[in-house]
């Protein structure tokens, strides 16, 4: 038989039982939109909390300096602190896989200016400081290369640091002084909100590095090393390249001698927090794919049910010639369509129905192409699955007895 | 026209059956539905079937319908051995050399009529034919309903549907037609009427055979086989041969009122 003949055939016999099919059908239509519903909520918070986490900078490295030992007791990480601005320029200028690097010298100090005084922390920076942190100025601007260079008395607050000493928001252009020395404030940096360890970001304010190494701090050291990449996929290999730039700079001769510094990356959070996500969208398609299963046992039913009604035309379809295969194809083709068309119908009102409980709820929503063909590919497999077995009854009938069946 | 037409000028048997035994078990018993029948059908005969109920009729028209295979015995059709043909072989075997009507019609519900002539050809394998549209509305207009092809079977009359059914089984152009009770759910003048469509393709040079338990029927025919406790008691040619027009025109006359037809 020619394949438009089987669908013909298939397609006659789903049109001449028009309510039969509806009712077939639903139950697919609901699987797939429901599967459809459920992962793109699922998608749309996951792809939410990803910005977010995207915001804590899920790209920087933090080179901070190794341990030292005393008498064999270990001091814990940072005890021998022997990162300087020479390893910062020769990550810099050595580097090809990291997008923005900067120094940063932490010191405390009172800053005294506009309405008051506060006690804060000061880190020293290069510009590339707010790309690596995702960061941005809010008013004013953040200092320039040139200010860097020169090492000019500018300053740029954060958040809590500008509402303490200027409450009014003139902050930008005003003088304050940082221990003893006068700056002019250049920016006010965006409120970033509290940390992953419930520390208030905005209670600091950023300087040139060279300009705090000079007058605040004064230290040949540098507490950490910021990098950040264009991608996480490229974290892996910046993080060895960073490694051999700094036993280089190190001079760590040899594989026995142990790194006297460490790089560290933020992805375990960032991995915990999509995984988290993820399992929750993989709960929710699961629940909603023993909607489709259910749907698919529909099918098996109303084809069972199907195959003892017809078994007279079976009879009489094989007495004419046909082959087991053929009746086989037919119902095979017939399950199938009901359960594609029902996959494609159930698609569009999944994709609504996503649209529309987005509307309503204010979820972040967001269909993936990945789950439209899976569910459609899978509402076939149903077909194919569900089908098999009343398909395969109809084809080994003898058609003697099939067409004595009253 | 006629599909029966042999290369060797219809020398051929059409079915050549030899000592052919049909064993069955149900449950523990052991049935003798045929006990060595040997039977010749030769091209453009028309021969009925007789016999009671358990005679062996029906496990024979089963075994010439090529829907079943003998348990011992040999049957050749048209020139084919049919014993160790596979499930898929007897099927295309069916749909090339034969032609069936049934007692019950069995036509496709909620199918027009000629869909559901078509249906044979479009099993067909052997890509004989070029236009199985076209040769449906041939066979149907030769039995006569070139009127009602898009008519559905719950909208034609019993001998309607009969002919429909017919139009099936020829439009193939088989070897031989089986008829299985073809008169059994119809009344006495569709029934003459019936027999005289097989009688006209009998002309036509169609080889038929009808398995029936009505005599009347069997008069029809050329040759009259009768059948008890599966084998065949009688084989004799029809003296007195009954002409299925002449009796439709003669009931016509003695029944002002036409039966539904």
């Amino acid at each position: 038989m020619k394949k438009t003949t089987l669908f013909k055939v298939a397609s006659q016999s789903i049109i001449k039982n028009k309510l039969r099919t509806m009712l077939t059908m639903l139950g697919i239509v609901i699987g797939v939109g429901a599967v459809i519903i459920m992962v793109a909520i699922g998608n749309g918070a996951q792809s939410q909390i990803e910005a977010q986490i995207g915001s804590l900078g899920t790209n920087m490295i933090v080179i901070t300096a190794g341990s030292s030992a005393q008498g064999g007791a270990s001091q814990g990480a940072g005890t021998f602190n022997r990162l300087t601005l020479a390893d910062a320029d020769k990550i810099k200028a050595g580097t090809t896989l990291l997008s923005a690097v900067s120094p940063v010298l932490v010191t405390r100090t009172q800053v005294i200016g506009g309405d008051g005084n506060w006690r804060t922390q000061v880190n020293g920076v290069s510009t590339d400081y707010l790309t690596i942190r995702n960061w941005a100025v809010s008013s004013g601007e953040l200092f320039t290369d040139d200010d860097v260079r020169t090492k000019r008395k500018v300053v740029v607050l954060g958040k809590t640091v500008a509402d303490n000493l200027f409450p009014n928001g003139n902050a930008v252009g005003a003088s304050v002084q940082l221990g003893r020395s006068p700056f002019v404030v250049s920016g006010v940096l965006d409120a970033k909100g509290q940390s992953a360890m419930g520390s208030d970001q905005d209670d600091v304010v950023l300087v040139p590095y060279t300009t705090a190494q000079d007058r605040l701090s004064g230290w040949r050291f540098v507490s950490q090393i910021l990098g950040s990449t264009n991608s996480t996929a490229v974290i892996p290999a910046a993080i060895q390249e960073i490694t051999l730039l700094m036993r280089e700079a190190h001079q760590l001769n040899g594989g026995n001698v142990p790194d006297d510094f460490t790089v560290r990356d933020q992805t375990a959070i960032a991995a915990a927090a999509t995984s988290t996500t993820s399992v929750m969208t993989g709960l929710l398609a699961a629940i909603a794919s023993i909607s489709l299963l259910v749907g698919g046992i529909g099918i098996m039913n109303i084809m069972l049910v199907s195959v003892t009604e017809r078994t007279r035309e079976i009879g009489i379809r094989m007495a004419i010639g046909a082959r087991g295969s053929d009746v086989l194809t037919q119902f095979l083709i017939e399950s199938i369509v009901m359960s594609v068309l029902g996959g494609v119908i159930g698609l569009l009102v999944g994709i609504g129905g996503a649209q529309l409980l987005g509307k309503l709820t204010g979820w972040a929503i967001a269909t993936p192409w990945s789950a439209v063909m899976i569910a459609v590919g899978f509402s076939a497999a149903v077909g194919v699955f569900f089908g098999y077995y009343p398909a395969r009854k109809a084809a080994s009938m003898n058609p003697i007895q099939a067409l004595r069946y009253e | 026209m006629a599909g029966t037409a042999q290369p060797d000028g219809g020398t051929r048997p059409v079915i050549q059956l030899t000592r052919v035994v049909k064993r069955y078990t149900m449950g523990s018993n052991e049935v003798l539905a045929m006990r060595g029948v040997d039977l010749t059908v030769m091209p453009g005969e028309m021969i009925a079937i007789i016999g009671a109920s358990g005679s062996g009729k029906s496990t024979m028209m089963n075994i010439i319908g090529c829907l079943d295979i003998p348990t011992d015995g040999t049957y050749v059709l048209d020139g084919v051995p049919v014993n160790g043909l596979s499930r898929d072989q007897l099927a295309d075997l069916r749909n090339q050399k034969l032609g069936f009507v049934f007692q019950g019609f069995n036509l496709l519900a909620r199918t027009t009529a000629i869909d559901n002539v078509e249906l044979p050809l479009l099993y067909d394998r052997s890509h004989r034919w070029t236009d199985p549209r076209e040769m449906a509305v041939a066979a149907l207009t030769r039995v006569g309903l070139g009127e009602r092809m898009d008519h559905e079977p719950s909208e034609l009359s019993g001998g309607q549907q009969q002919r429909v059914a017919i139009a099936r089984a020829i439009v193939t152009q088989p070897t031989l037609l089986l008829a299985d009770e073809p008169t059994g759910n119809l009344d006495s003048q569709t029934t003459v009427d019936v027999m005289a469509l097989f009688q006209a393709l009998n002309a036509q040079g169609i080889t038929i055979m009808i398995v029936t338990h009505e005599l009347e029927v069997a008069q029809y025919a050329k040759r009259i086989v009768e059948m008890r406790d599966g084998r065949i008691i009688r084989d004799t040619p029809v003296v007195d041969r009954h002409d299925a027009a002449a009796d439709l025109a003669r009931l016509k006359d003695t029944q002002p009122v036409e039966a539904v037809a």
